[in-house]
């Protein structure tokens, strides 16, 4: 054998090796079930999800006693950074090579798109927590498809309808120029005039601007009561900060922030969020059964208290894992079928319930954020300011279009 | 209230001032890039990373040595200089024998080793920088409330990069710089430490990446991705300003700025590919900026 | 060149083989990049020429092919050649507008022309922004191979590898490779032997964009989504990282380097931001202590061109 032939020919191995952690030798037997924690581990959302998600699926395991009623449970987990591509391409591996049955958490409304697509490709189950739009129970509903913890809908009516009826009735928007933005901007504005609000102006930012001083500006000076963030992430907090900075709250307007979580308020500190008005359907401070739920979680996530995402997360596998053991198969559209059959309780949302669309059921709360003086510690951010029930809090069945909705 | 444009006087001037503003971050980004340019022909892709390091060293002086602001900004561009002096002799050094681009490659590669790490410490959310007690607050200017930060940071950039371009292009020492890149063994046989002051030169262009860091922690997010998008927009100015010139960086640098709040008003959703149709229109019509030399 | 023959022939018969043993979605992704980046080494490796913004080919076929199969409801084979032909007709605007300017010039109004196609399609609606183009079909093939059978799909992606590696291997080793390889040692003294050198590096441009483009539309049919990852400046870097670490301006280079450089991102997936750390730290090491690439030591090493 020439030596080209052998050098060839260990290039080939030297493939076949690094190749080797996607080879099919997964040895995991059905009477596992696996569950695939998928969310951004390292970014823009890793405090929202991240790793406190998996924390969240591993008590629920626990709760829910696996072990001891002779059921085995493997959690796995990976980080989709936010791309589509990359996170459905560890769907699908998951769902070809390693034998996972049920994907959890996905924050970003794209990536939880095309895993709802994968998964209902292969018949395996996806428990939405982290991401937003209401397309996933509406146009692109899907029989293996839960969407759990909140969705766009959800946070233009609890936090449109609240703000316009309290008096915030004229409204700037300040959107992020994609796709996600456009449609908070565009449930919220329904919202508003709906409650006899106005929209006095809108302004689209590119995504990840550095600097909102010039539609701030622009917010000031339309003289609305009201200036609603439809963005998310980064361009919320660096919106705020500089709202802060130019005296916004001070000179007599709101800020509403469309999508917020706990985790963002302790990034910007009391002192620039204070005011903030929007809507979550979770907030560690509500009763004594999700205080004690987590003053357990903090030690597990480096304590840091949950965001309603990673509640989202604790309650959807619990769940799962009650309809598998009731329905005794991990086939994944029986099992949705099965969720759907059976009312959900936890301690975390209370009572609820699982529609034909997918979408789970759960009241929402209207939060404000505490001014410094008003807390009593770290995370005692929020003044719960009204509650809107379950069947309100959410879009009506009939008007998502979703298929399976006769 | 008289319009221009449809858009009311007092609104435009506000969105010129804020322009001006942003313009000086522009300025004494591609200032330091430039300067590093001009004079050593290296592409410092990490420059992105290194404004970072400046807001971060800022934000551990501050939480972790109770160090504030006014001497963060002396602090911090020393410390990521000295890293950046690091970086030239070990790695830059070799590679100026080679072709230009292989520099390029590296400090690329040294900008995603340098944020990757600290993404993976301290995440994407970014952290809280007080803005420091003496500029907190601001004036009713009439036509639009100015914090007195912003108004701090047009002047105290304008300060550095006129300081910097009168010492490069107006005493000695920058005329022994601009010699030096000319022709380096001529100089060096004239006495002159060559290798010194190139490395030091680099060390200062990075120095002011890292001032620009610090004066971009408290208005905004102190994060590990500041730097990545924004670096692309500073080589465009710098491209436009011509890449040896140091006038044309600060004065493009400014105007880009300008332009940008401009487009803002009538046009936003453009903001972003402003700079980059002027760019590819100087590269067009003058491919050395337009205040380059053919080199 | 008998073992650069017999190099591609064990390299078509190892990929042929590989989906009995390795997970073939794995493979296609390897084969698009592999392709990618080779189209990028004819570029740079042979016409001396960094583009810092070939993703906006990758991208823009992608975008094209997806949007072809799913709103206007082409066949696989059309969308393919669709998408292309996108990436082509973008190749000679954009060559046409930088192929003047040399060195770190080029590289830079590559990067801003990129630039400018990214926001372009981050805000247009037919791209979806951040969700991208989801759930693009595969369709038939001719009419009548369905490529939602993986098999299909796997022979489908390694056919057009196989085919555009080969188009690569023969514009290398003509008339035209030749003149190329000239141009980028010494231009002035090619010029001086009558050649417009212009005229060649635009054709190589425009080469490299389009096969660019036939990687970016097969990627979006293997992996029924087209998204904004494709045309980010960070692609653009990663190409360069794959073909310097597979070794410039070696033909198999750019294939072993996309492999190495898709199989790390797959291993070190569940550690996240590392991956981006390792990136960059490769491309310290390649560019200060291996500059010739993986392939290149080792043609360096049996003295043959690989």
């Amino acid at each position: 054998m020439s030596a080209v032939r052998k050098l060839s020919a260990a290039l080939g191995l030297a493939f076949a090796a690094m190749s080797a952690p996607m080879v099919a030798n997964a040895q995991v037997s059905d009477g596992v079930v696996k569950i695939g924690v998928l969310s951004d581990m390292s970014s823009l959302y890793a405090d929202i999800g991240g790793p406190g998600s998996v924390a969240a699926a591993r008590m629920a395991v626990e709760d829910f006693g696996a072990a001891k009623k002779g059921m085995k449970v493997e959690i796995v987990s990976a980080d989709h950074q936010n791309k589509p591509d990359v996170g459905s391409a560890i769907a699908r591996q998951w769902y070809d090579v390693d034998k996972v049955d049920v994907i959890v958490d996905v924050p970003t409304s794209s990536v939880a798109l095309a895993v709802s697509q994968v998964t209902r490709d292969k018949g395996k189950v996806f428990l939405v927590s982290g991401a937003a739009s209401s397309d996933l129970t509406g146009k692109a509903c899907s029989p293996n498809t839960v969407h759990w913890t909140y969705d766009t809908w959800m946070l233009a009516n609890g936090t449109g309808s609240a703000i316009v009826k309290s008096g915030g009735n004229s409204w700037f928007f300040i959107t992020a120029d994609y796709a996600f933005g456009h449609a908070l901007e565009r449930d919220t504005e329904q919202v508003v005039l709906k409650n006899g609000g106005k929209v006095l102006g809108k302004v689209r930012h590119p995504l990840n601007a550095q600097d909102f001083s010039s539609f701030l500006l622009q917010a000031q000076s339309s003289k609305a009561k009201i200036i609603g963030l439809a963005n998310a992430g980064g361009d919320t907090i660096n919106s705020i900060k500089q709202a802060a900075e130019f005296g916004i709250v001070e000179r007599g307007q709101n800020l509403a922030g469309m999508l917020v979580f706990l985790s963002d308020i302790h990034g910007l500190g009391l002192t620039t969020a204070q005011g903030l008005i929007f809507t979550e359907s979770f907030y560690w401070d509500l009763n004594d059964q999700t205080r004690a739920w987590a003053k357990r979680f903090a030690p597990l996530n480096n304590n840091k208290y949950p965001t309603m995402v990673q509640a989202g997360v604790y309650s959807a596998v619990l769940h799962y894992l009650k309809a598998i053991e009731a329905g005794k198969t991990d086939d994944g559209t029986k099992v949705v079928a099965q969720m759907k059959k059976m009312p959900t309780d936890d301690p975390l949302f209370g009572k609820g319930s699982i529609r034909a669309d997918g979408r789970k059921l759960h009241p929402a709360y209207l939060v404000e954020v505490k001014k410094p003086v008003e807390s009593k510690g770290p995370y005692d951010y929020y003044k719960v300011r009204s509650q809107i029930p379950a069947d309100q809090a959410f879009r009506p069945e009939k008007e998502g279009g979703c298929s399976l909705v006769k | 209230m008289p319009e221009i444009f449809g858009i009311p006087s007092a609104a435009l001037f506000g969105q010129l001032l804020i322009g001006l503003i942003n313009g000086s971050f522009y300025a004494l980004l591609s200032l330091g890039l430039a300067v590093i340019f001009g004079l050593l022909n290296i592409i410092n892709f990490t420059h992105g990373a290194q404004y970072m390091l400046g807001a971060f060293c800022a934000y551990f002086l501050l939480s972790r040595l109770g160090v504030g602001y006014w001497w963060s900004l002396l602090i911090a561009p020393l410390a990521v200089g000295a890293l950046g002096v690091l970086i030239e002799r070990t790695m830059l050094k070799p590679l100026y024998k080679l072709d230009h681009l292989y520099g390029l490659l590296l400090t690329f590669g040294l900008a995603l080793v340098i944020q990757g790490l600290f993404r993976n410490e301290f995440g994407s959310s970014g952290l809280p920088y007080p803005i420091a007690k003496e500029l907190a607050g601001g004036h009713n200017l009439g036509f639009m409330f100015l914090p007195n930060y912003r108004a701090w940071v047009v002047a105290a950039s304008l300060v550095v990069c006129v300081a910097t371009w009168f010492v490069i292009e107006r005493t000695k020492l920058g005329s022994y710089l601009r010699a030096a890149t000319e022709n380096p063994a001529l100089v060096q046989a004239f006495g002159i430490n060559v290798p010194r002051m190139i490395t030091l030169t680099y060390g200062f262009g990075v120095a002011l990446a890292a001032l620009a860091g610090v004066m971009a922690a408290p208005i905004y997010q102190v994060s590990p991705q500041m730097g990545a998008d924004l670096i692309i927009v500073v080589f465009a100015v710098v491209v436009i300003g011509g890449m040896g010139s140091i006038m044309g960086s600060i004065v493009t640098g400014f105007g880009l700025g300008i332009i940008e709040g401009l487009t803002k008003v009538f046009y936003p959703e453009a903001s972003n590919t402003v700079i980059f149709i002027i760019m590819a229109i100087v590269l067009l019509i003058k491919p050395a900026g337009l205040f380059g030399a053919q080199r | 060149m008998k073992h650069q023959y017999i190099g591609i022939a064990v390299m078509a018969l190892l990929f042929a083989l590989a989906p009995l043993v390795v997970y073939p979605v794995f493979m296609m992704k390897a084969m698009c990049f592999a392709l990618f980046a080779c189209a990028f080494n004819l570029l740079i490796g042979f016409g001396g020429l960094l583009s810092f913004g070939h993703a906006m080919f990758l991208g823009t076929a992608g975008y094209a092919a997806a949007h072809s199969a799913k709103i206007w409801g082409f066949p696989p084979e059309l969308a393919i050649v669709f998408g292309t032909a996108c990436a082509f007709l973008l190749s000679v605007v954009t060559g046409l507008l930088a192929i003047r300017r040399l060195g770190i010039y080029f590289a830079m109004i590559t990067l801003a022309l990129a630039q400018m196609i990214f926001f372009f399609y981050l805000q247009t609606p037919f791209t979806g922004g951040e969700d991208g183009i989801q759930a693009v079909p595969r369709g038939r093939l001719f009419g009548f191979i369905d490529l939602s059978s993986i098999w299909a799909m796997y022979y489908t992606v390694f056919v057009v590898f196989i085919a555009g590696f080969l188009i690569i291997y023969r514009a290398i080793h003509s008339p035209f490779g030749q003149v190329l390889k000239s141009i980028r040692e010494n231009e002035a003294r090619a010029t001086s032997l009558g050649y417009d050198s212009v005229r060649y590096k635009f054709m190589a441009f425009v080469l490299s964009g389009t096969l660019a483009g036939l990687a970016g539309a097969v990627k979006a049919l293997v992996f029924q989504l087209a998204s904004l990852t494709d045309v980010h400046w960070t692609m653009s870097g990663e190409v360069v990282l794959m073909t310097l670490l597979g070794g410039l301006g070696t033909i198999f280079g750019p294939v072993v380097g996309a492999f190495i450089i898709i199989a790390m991102e797959n291993y070190l997936a569940q550690l996240g931001a590392w991956v981006t750390v390792v990136q960059g730290a490769i491309f310290v090491v390649c560019v200060l202590t291996f500059r010739r690439g993986v392939v290149g030591e080792i043609a360096h090493f049996i003295k043959k061109p690989l």
